[in-house]
């Protein structure tokens, strides 16, 4: 699904490597789950994988089913299915949020030639997946992300991907800023979406978010590389020892 | 030697009688004579602005004054006439000219509507006490002497005077026929105790074009005024409008400009009755040769009034805005509140957006606020479109919209702010790129 290999990217404005050869696989079925300490690169990996400006890709590829990603704009990426959550999801004030995920999901239809979805069909797609995530009527009708509390803009991103039903997913510490019950309600959501055909990368530092979304794979990711990876029992190691030990281990 | 000070005043008076030799007192007879010569007196006695008047600083007024009427190519429309769905009653000035034809006869219930040009020769007329009154109220602090030029050579207009709640708005349509043509007309309407009516214009009316709507709006009225300025790429206008608001009153105007070389729109409101509202708003689209500028001069002269400006304009390819605004509140217009702001979007770097807010406050128990700001699309927002999905172009075109929603959130009628909202998405889809 979503291949990585000897990414090197460094931050445009200052000569400054961020990534220093990430290589990555993601199989279609399977969440891999990227932990590390703060600085290793782990946003940047998403930012560079959706496209964000700011980032200059200096060795290395990324494809997402064979197509080459790195080339492409970020709505491209997102019309073949791409789809990351912020970390930080951004408040658009004065576009409602029905507006945003009908423009976003027709958009991504036109873009591989398919129909728009009738306002009808859109309606109930987008109340039954709002139910499921505890979105209320009011919360659509307002601006996107503003006044959400950090929980609703969270849940709202897992609306996003929900509605816009992406191939690949990268969620970008989707559990900062959640209390537990918001956390759980990500996670189903996240966990509803859990199909065969789409892959996932769930970014985090913590490994209390792999207790509700089970990774296949997780990897520790140290100064713009990956240093190791494992099975879920590797997070439980992070979490007990934190990341001295794999640290000291690669030095 | 003359001073430099009465060297500039030489100038100014030799501009304004050039322009004064190109044209001739109407004979509309009557009552209005006596008016149109007190306002000629006003016109000399001020001379019609000149680039270094205050409020001329940024906007340039020689086209709008000269002898000549600069050209302005037709420009043909490919969209319906704006307002074209409302259920209305039609008014058409072709070419400066009533247009009986293609007009809907003045019948109304609720208010009575009579050309300028004829209601000279009622003696009595209800008109008399406001043709001319209110723009000679407006001409303080500041002079505004455009007004004055068109309220003594006003070749037409209407004069609407509302005595109950009207069902259906009156519609001003001005169309225009020739390159160099001109057209002056003056409006009043007189909205009574309790009356309720909605004003609509649109259309570009001549190469150079200069209106003035008077509005008293009695206690417990009600006016509301929605306009389009639009698509008339050449077009040069100056429209003032000078409100005047009784007890418990309620006015509201609001404006969108899409093009057009040159407009000066100046809106005068004085509050004069306790608990009368008055808001007026405008959205400007400009891209490439255009210079847009609203000046606003709000007056708070009674207790517990609000007033809201905002404006918003979206500029690029070298596209200019200016906004004036004031607030003055009196002495003894306690629990005022007071809102402004003008903001524009800059698309590239080669607009410009000018803006002088001011308040000048005497009372010592209001809320007065004001903004203005001039910024770029927010690349972070932008991206979060992006990432979702939508094109730059889209994602660009749903932010600016995002940015007006607050002036177009003034126009209280849905169905009048969606044809609007329709007109907006139409412009920025056309001039993409």
């Amino acid at each position: 699904m979503l291949e990585i290999k000897n990414l090197h990217v460094k931050l445009e404005e200052e000569d400054k490597q961020i990534l220093k050869g990430v290589n990555l696989t993601v199989e279609a079925g399977k969440v891999h789950a990227i932990m590390g300490p703060n600085g290793s690169g782990k946003s940047t990996l998403s930012y560079v994988l959706s496209g964000r400006d700011g980032y200059e890709v200096t060795e290395g590829s990324a494809t997402l089913e064979g197509e080459d990603l790195l080339e492409a704009e970020p709505e491209e990426r997102a019309a073949a299915g791409l789809f990351l959550a912020f970390q930080y999801p951004v408040e658009i004030p004065g576009v409602g949020n029905m507006t945003f995920l009908r423009t976003a999901l027709n958009a991504q239809r036109k873009a591989r030639g398919e129909d728009e979805i009738s306002a009808t069909d859109f309606l109930k797609l987008v109340r039954e997946k709002a139910k499921t995530l505890k979105i209320d009527a009011e919360m659509l009708k307002r601006p996107v992300n503003v006044g959400f509390s950090g929980g609703e803009k969270k849940r709202n991103e897992i609306l996003q991907m929900a509605v816009l039903e992406p191939k690949m997913c990268i969620l970008d510490e989707t559990d900062s800023g959640l209390d537990v019950d918001a956390m759980k309600l990500v996670s189903d959501g996240v966990n509803a979406l859990r199909d065969e055909g789409r892959g996932f990368l769930v970014i985090t530092h913590y490994q209390r978010l792999l207790d509700h979304i089970k990774p296949d794979v997780v990897h520790i990711m140290a100064n713009g590389r990956i240093i190791k990876t494992g099975g879920p029992e590797l997070a439980l190691e992070v979490e007990k020892n934190g990341y001295a030990d794999i640290l000291a281990e690669e030095a | 030697m003359q001073s430099p000070k009465v060297a500039l005043r030489a100038r100014k008076d030799e501009a304004t009688e050039a322009r004064l030799a190109t044209l001739t007192l109407p004979e509309t007879g009557g009552w209005l004579d006596g008016l149109r010569a007190d306002a000629l007196s006003r016109v000399r006695a001020m001379a019609l602005p000149g680039p270094r008047d205050e409020y001329w600083k940024w906007t340039r007024p020689e086209t709008l004054i000269s002898p000549e009427v600069t050209p302005a190519a037709l420009f043909h429309d490919d969209e319906p006439p704006m307002f074209d769905e409302v259920d209305r009653l039609k008014i058409v000035f072709t070419a400066g000219k009533f247009d009986a034809e293609a007009s809907d006869d003045f019948a109304l219930e609720g208010l009575t509507i009579e050309r300028l040009a004829e209601a000279g020769a009622t003696d009595l007329h209800w008109a008399r006490d406001l043709y001319g009154t209110l723009e000679t109220n407006g001409q303080t602090p500041v002079e505004r002497p455009l007004a004055a030029l068109n309220t003594a050579f006003a070749t037409d207009g209407v004069l609407i005077r509302v005595t109950g709640k009207v069902s259906k708005p009156v519609s001003l349509i001005y169309r225009r026929e020739s390159e160099a043509s001109e057209a002056i007309l003056h409006h009043v309407v007189k909205v009574e105790q309790g009356g309720e009516m909605t004003l609509l214009e649109n259309g570009p009316a001549a190469a150079r074009f200069n209106k003035v709507l008077e509005v008293e709006v009695a206690d417990e009225a009600t006016f509301h005024h929605v306009r389009t300025q639009a698509r008339d790429h050449e077009r040069r206008a100056v429209t003032h409008i000078f409100a005047r608001l009784g007890r418990e009153s309620v006015f509201k105007s609001f404006t969108v400009t899409m093009n057009g070389v040159l407009t000066r729109n100046d809106c005068v409101i004085e509050l004069t009755g306790d608990d009368a509202v008055a808001h007026v708003a405008g959205a400007a689209l400009g891209d490439g040769d255009f210079h847009h500028d609203d000046t606003v001069f709000v007056t708070h002269d009674a207790v517990n009034c609000e007033s809201r400006q905002v404006f918003k304009k979206v500029l690029r390819n070298g596209a200019v805005g200016v906004f004036q605004g004031k607030i003055l509140v009196k002495e003894g217009a306690q629990k005022t509140d007071g809102y402004q702001i003008s903001q524009s979007l800059l698309l590239d770097d080669d607009s410009q957006f000018l803006a002088k807010p001011e308040l000048e406050i005497y009372a010592d128990d209001v809320a007065c606020s004001h903004g203005s700001t001039s910024g770029a699309i927010d690349e972070t927002a932008l991206f979060y479109l992006r990432s979702r999905g939508v094109p730059t172009d889209q994602a660009t075109n749903l932010l600016t919209l995002a940015f007006l929603a607050e002036a177009l959130d003034e126009i209280d009628s849905e169905e009048l702010s969606g044809l609007i909202l329709a007109r907006l998405e139409g412009w920025l889809e056309r001039r993409r790129g």
